[in-house]
């Protein structure tokens, strides 16, 4: 099991984020680029002082070091997944904390709107690289595949589209306090329950929002971080898991088994239980992965997430306020980049009218045949 | 030049035997010859024993819809003018999942666990598809 001594070793530093939307004139180096610089100027750093870089998204991490101008001496590139995201930031964790690299930049830039991404179709990928064999029965795309998921958890335990909206509804209040968000509009359980089907059982409002836009992380030693323009966040722990046997199809446990793993490891190289947690960045790729990874990591008894999450529980000034920038539902997909980038933000205390009051400990989750997740504290010790 | 505008399975060494079996209304699948495990996505290796002998069995057809979903949209040309459709995720008898299409069915009326039978479905020359109906047995 990890390293309780990576605990607190590795602090994020820097922050930076794109607009989001629709910017066809800028292709993912320009976005991770544009994104970089904003995180350089968020730490007061310039590019000579970042020694590692994990590009991922970016097709070609060469190509974007060339362009930026920078020789690292530790550097990855990572698929563009949006599980990768978490494993990325814990790749760079280590990397810096056994010396690899002192300053890694890790750059995110997508321009999938723009580029006409569809996430399903003859380019789709998602799966275990049999997805291609399917298309003649018209299965395609992981939102299929998250509502065949949700369609089982509905007949298994009951739960209903009607409860799923909350997930949606809170994310949506959210980002309407979020100016960076790109859907701000309130819609209410009646208005997602009238909306159109993408993959029935799953509405138009259970779907992320495909946009342009890029994120950019600076992570640094504990002792590298202190005394800078703002206060560090650190990681405190972080873990992961996997189910990739039989991943060419939906996993019979909704990933419940992967997630209990990955769970028992970050809370304990973190030292945290739930109850401390002030806040969740939940992957909500589709709103059913809200309700999965509630269950798997422990916050809800399988199969009673719907229930659970009535009440307001999941909003601003309810016991586990989560994605509080609107996350991939309404803020924008940012495949993780953006969930990761809102903890360390709310940490900070820099989210205005979003910010959850004192918030100290934070917990990114993410549900997929690859689990992640990266507990982020406010507190150095 | 076929009319047929939905996709076509990419038909190779490793699948051949599936797609030979269902042109003569059989629904082939992939086991291990030297453990017995039933293995899709059909592939070289098996990922219980990592043996790469393989021989292909008739399955009986029948099994039960595992999932399901009804897509409101079209990915593929092909499929707009039948939207809305179903695909099924149907787990066989023998254990294996595949994914399909369920025919004489409304959407609104497939349920998880119902009982289902293979049927054949002539797509092209070449093609046919091994698609669902319900087994009312």
């Amino acid at each position: 099991m990890p390293d309780k001594n990576l605990r607190n070793r590795v602090a994020v530093i820097g922050v930076g984020s794109t607009t989001f939307g629709r910017l066809p004139d800028l292709d993912p180096y320009d976005l991770g680029a544009w994104a970089l610089r904003e995180a350089l100027e968020d730490c007061g750093l310039s590019a000579v002082d970042i020694d590692g870089v994990i590009v991922n998204r970016i097709p070609d991490y060469q190509r974007f070091c060339e362009a930026f101008g920078l020789n690292p001496r530790f550097t990855l590139i990572t698929p563009g997944q949006g599980r990768m995201s978490g494993a990325s930031i814990q790749v760079a964790a280590m990397a810096i904390a056994c010396g690899m690299a002192n300053t890694i930049a890790l750059v995110y830039g997508n321009n999938g709107r723009s580029a006409g991404d569809k996430y399903g179709g003859d380019t789709d990928r998602y799966g275990s690289g049999g997805a291609g064999q399917f298309f003649p029965y018209g299965m395609t795309s992981p939102g299929a595949v998250h509502s065949m998921m949700f369609a089982r958890h509905m007949h298994q335990y009951g739960t209903t589209s009607k409860q799923l909206a909350a997930v949606p509804v809170a994310f949506r209040k959210h980002a309407a306090l979020n100016p960076a968000a790109v859907m701000r509009e309130l819609i209410t359980v009646d208005q997602h329950q009238a909306s159109k089907f993408v993959a029935a059982p799953l509405h138009i409002y259970d779907y992320c929002l495909i946009n342009d836009g890029g994120v950019a992380l600076i992570l640094t030693a504990a002792e590298r971080a202190r005394d800078r323009k703002k206060p560090p966040v650190y990681i405190r722990g972080f873990a992961q898991a996997t189910k990739l046997r039989d991943s060419a199809f939906p996993p019979e446990d909704y990933w419940f088994g992967a997630m209990q793993s990955a769970a028992k490891d970050v809370y304990q190289m973190a030292g945290v239980q739930r109850e401390e947690l002030d806040a969740l960045m939940i992957y909500d790729n589709f709103s059913p992965t809200v309700l999965f990874s509630l269950e798997g990591f422990g916050f809800c008894r399988q199969g009673e997430s719907g229930d659970w999450i009535q009440g307001g529980r999941l909003e601003l000034g309810g016991e586990f306020p989560s994605n509080t920038c609107g996350g991939h539902l309404s803020e924008s997909y940012m495949q993780g980049w953006g969930l990761n980038a809102e903890a360390v933000r709310q940490l900070r205390g820099e989210c205005g009218a979003r910010q959850v009051k004192d918030a100290r400990l934070i917990q990114y989750m993410c549900a997929a045949p690859l689990i992640t997740s990266i507990i982020y504290g406010r507190d150095a010790a | 030049m076929s009319d047929y505008l939905k996709p076509l399975p990419r038909i190779d060494a490793r699948n051949r035997a599936h797609w030979d079996g269902a042109r003569e209304g059989r629904l082939m699948i992939q086991a291990c010859s030297d453990c017995g495990a039933l293995r899709y996505p059909f592939s070289t290796l098996c990922p219980h024993c990592h043996g790469t002998n393989s021989q292909w069995k008739q399955a009986s057809g029948k099994g039960s819809v595992w999932s399901w979903c009804a897509f409101h949209r079209a990915y593929f040309k092909g499929f707009e003018s039948e939207l809305p459709y179903n695909v099924v995720l149907v787990e066989l008898d023998e254990g294996l999942k595949i994914y399909s299409n369920i025919v004489g069915v409304a959407d609104k009326d497939i349920r998880v666990g119902m009982r289902v039978r293979a049927v054949f479905e002539k797509a092209t020359e070449e093609v046919t598809l091994v698609k669902f109906e319900e087994d009312k047995q």
